[in-house]
């Protein structure tokens, strides 16, 4: 394969990476994805929510908790240092996965809702006054709405919202209107989970960086699907989540620039995040450990880094370049139903389709492709403000990882004619 | 896909396309409101009570096909009925769709008897429970709305 090929976007197949690609092979990696439900096999369509995990993610876990397993930073025994090691060594392989300039600029969260949570509370708490202004998106899952809100009310701050077109993207110029000397941060998702649209992240932060503000992208939806380099979009903060990166559930990233997290007050007390405690006075500890109290999720941080492994052997330029052919396999396909709308149809999206079929409820394509063995998720997606933008109770939403195959789209329309079917 | 249709039979389709009693009711003296957050599904009941006889029922609403069809299958049930009625109908619907009725044959409900095949799919329990909560609300004569959360 050429280094050509590799560069190419992600909307634009390349025949050399997808024969390449494998999926059916990449397939028996991942134990669950051979489960049948309701004695079809499973057609996984529901990424967005959450990954599976290959066996080595699996193996990884079950070899911490059988040769490895103790707490880090602590003792001077063997396993101590065992775990401590490969602890540290996860924190180091996430910032190789982003890209960050420091080891220490990666922050250990239970997933991207606790980054943004984190970045709220203790950068959003010192630098908010009244009359301040955050700006988010309409297309923000509620993770990323609820904390700015929180954090507003009690600094009498404002929330700014960027709306979005009928296809689901961003507009620029109200976006750029809306920046001023009051805005004190900017948080936007990389990609919607509901609507698939990848935001123009990098032209945004620039935007923003001209007026000084700094700007957190929430990856939860990105950071599987595309390569991410946060000194490439010099972002400010960036929040990823394990499990929908095909690592284990209740651990993630933060990362933050290093003279922001500095300048940060803690977000929690206790273990870890102390150098010396007194009654009279606290030192905290350095960067990271800073905003890392108690004994961290060690094993979900082993077993993250396993996932990345993983997927970087695979390639996240192939995996983009790969599924953006299943998303455009898939659009064609559903876009051929009658009845059936497509909802988020932006130039660059990535992974997600959302769709309404006329005289059904979500709810109902949901329980109908179920017992056909095709999961998806039907409601609101976590962003009730995106479906009252389209004017929807919910949406049934088909989310694409890179072990999706064609075929899985085949049963998918398949189980939607037949809802269509039992509908008539 | 048998299961299917045992969810989705066509008296409940056909009540789901058609509503009966789908109307504000001009002349109701209790309404409730109910509201499941989890799918979005809202509803409004209202009841005409004469003493303890409702008089007439209907109902507003948006949601799928077993929540609308529910409401719809229960004003048809309960118009006449007493409020004691209503509470035992509401009984044994209730037992039917989560699955713990006893030995009692489920065609005692008539009609309604079409939603015995919802037990067999948890999650959608709350679908069809919520037009019931909403109409005890409105019998009760409370003012909040309900929720199924």
């Amino acid at each position: 394969m050429t280094q050509a090929a590799h560069q190419r976007v992600a909307n634009e197949p390349c025949q050399d990476c997808l024969v390449g690609f494998g999926a059916d092979k990449i397939r028996e990696d991942f134990p669950a994805l051979r489960l049948k439900v309701h004695g079809k096999p499973l057609v996984y369509l529901d990424n967005a929510a959450t990954t599976h995990k290959p066996q080595v993610v699996i193996d990884a876990l079950t070899r911490y908790y059988t040769e490895e397993n103790s707490n880090v930073h602590r003792g001077v025994h063997f396993l101590s240092q065992v775990a401590t090691q490969a602890y540290d060594g996860g924190r180091n392989r996430v910032r190789r996965f982003l890209n960050a300039a420091h080891d220490h600029e990666i922050v250990f969260t239970r997933g991207t809702t606790e980054g943004i949570n984190l970045v709220a509370q203790s950068y959003g708490r010192k630098h908010l006054g009244t009359g301040d202004e955050v700006i988010i998106s309409a297309m923000e899952h509620h993770s990323n709405i609820v904390p700015w809100q929180m954090v507003c009310d009690e600094k009498r701050a404002k929330l700014k919202v960027i709306p979005i077109t009928d296809a689901g993207e961003l507009c620029l110029d109200e976006y750029e209107r809306m920046l001023s000397d009051r805005t004190k941060l900017v948080a936007v998702a990389h990609v919607s989970n509901a609507l698939g649209t990848v935001n123009p992240v990098r032209e945004m932060i620039a935007l923003a960086h001209q007026r000084g503000v700094p700007v957190l992208v929430d990856g939860a939806q990105s950071a599987s699907h595309m390569p991410v380099d946060v000194q490439e979009l010099d972002c400010d903060f960036y929040a990823f989540s394990s499990h929908k990166l095909f690592g284990p559930t209740g651990i993630g990233a933060l990362y933050g620039k290093t003279d922001l997290l500095e300048a940060m007050p803690p977000y929690q007390g206790g273990g870890d995040m102390i150098s010396s405690v007194s009654f009279e006075k606290t030192i905290y500890n350095t960067l990271p450990y800073k905003f890392e109290a108690g004994t961290p999720h060690i094993a979900g941080v082993i077993g993250l880094a396993a996932a990345i492994d993983y997927v970087e052997a695979i390639g996240r330029k192939q995996i983009a370049v790969y599924e953006a052919d299943l998303l455009a396999y898939g659009t064609e396909l559903l876009s051929a139903i009658p009845g059936l709308r497509l909802i988020g149809t932006a130039r660059a999206k990535a992974s997600v389709l959302s769709f309404v079929v006329d005289g059904i409820h979500a709810h109902d394509v949901g329980t109908i492709l179920d017992m056909a063995g095709v999961a998806v998720r039907a409601g609101h997606h976590c962003a009730m403000p995106v479906m009252k933008r389209f004017g929807l109770p919910a949406t049934a939403r088909a989310s694409l990882a890179f072990y999706n195959t064609r075929a899985d789209l085949d049963a998918l329309t398949k189980a939607i004619h037949k809802a269509i079917e039992v509908f008539a | 896909m048998s299961d299917l249709r045992e969810l989705y039979q066509q008296v409940i389709l056909d009540h789901y396309k058609r509503p009966r009693n789908f109307q504000k009711l001009e002349d109701a003296n209790r309404h409730a409101e109910g509201y499941n957050p989890l799918c979005g599904d809202e509803i409004t009941v209202y009841l005409h009570m004469d003493g303890d006889v409702i008089k007439d029922i209907s109902f507003q609403g948006a949601g799928c096909a077993i929540s609308q069809s529910a409401a719809s299958l229960m004003t048809t049930t309960l118009k006449g009925k007493t409020k004691a009625e209503a509470e035992e109908i509401f009984t044994k619907f209730h037992e039917m769709v989560t699955g713990t009725a006893g030995d009692g044959d489920p065609m005692e409900l008539g009609k309604l008897a079409v939603f015995c095949g919802v037990s067999e799919f948890p999650v959608r329990v709350k679908c069809a429970s919520l037009p019931w909560h909403t109409m005890r609300a409105a019998l009760e004569g409370k003012d909040d709305a309900v929720s199924t959360e």
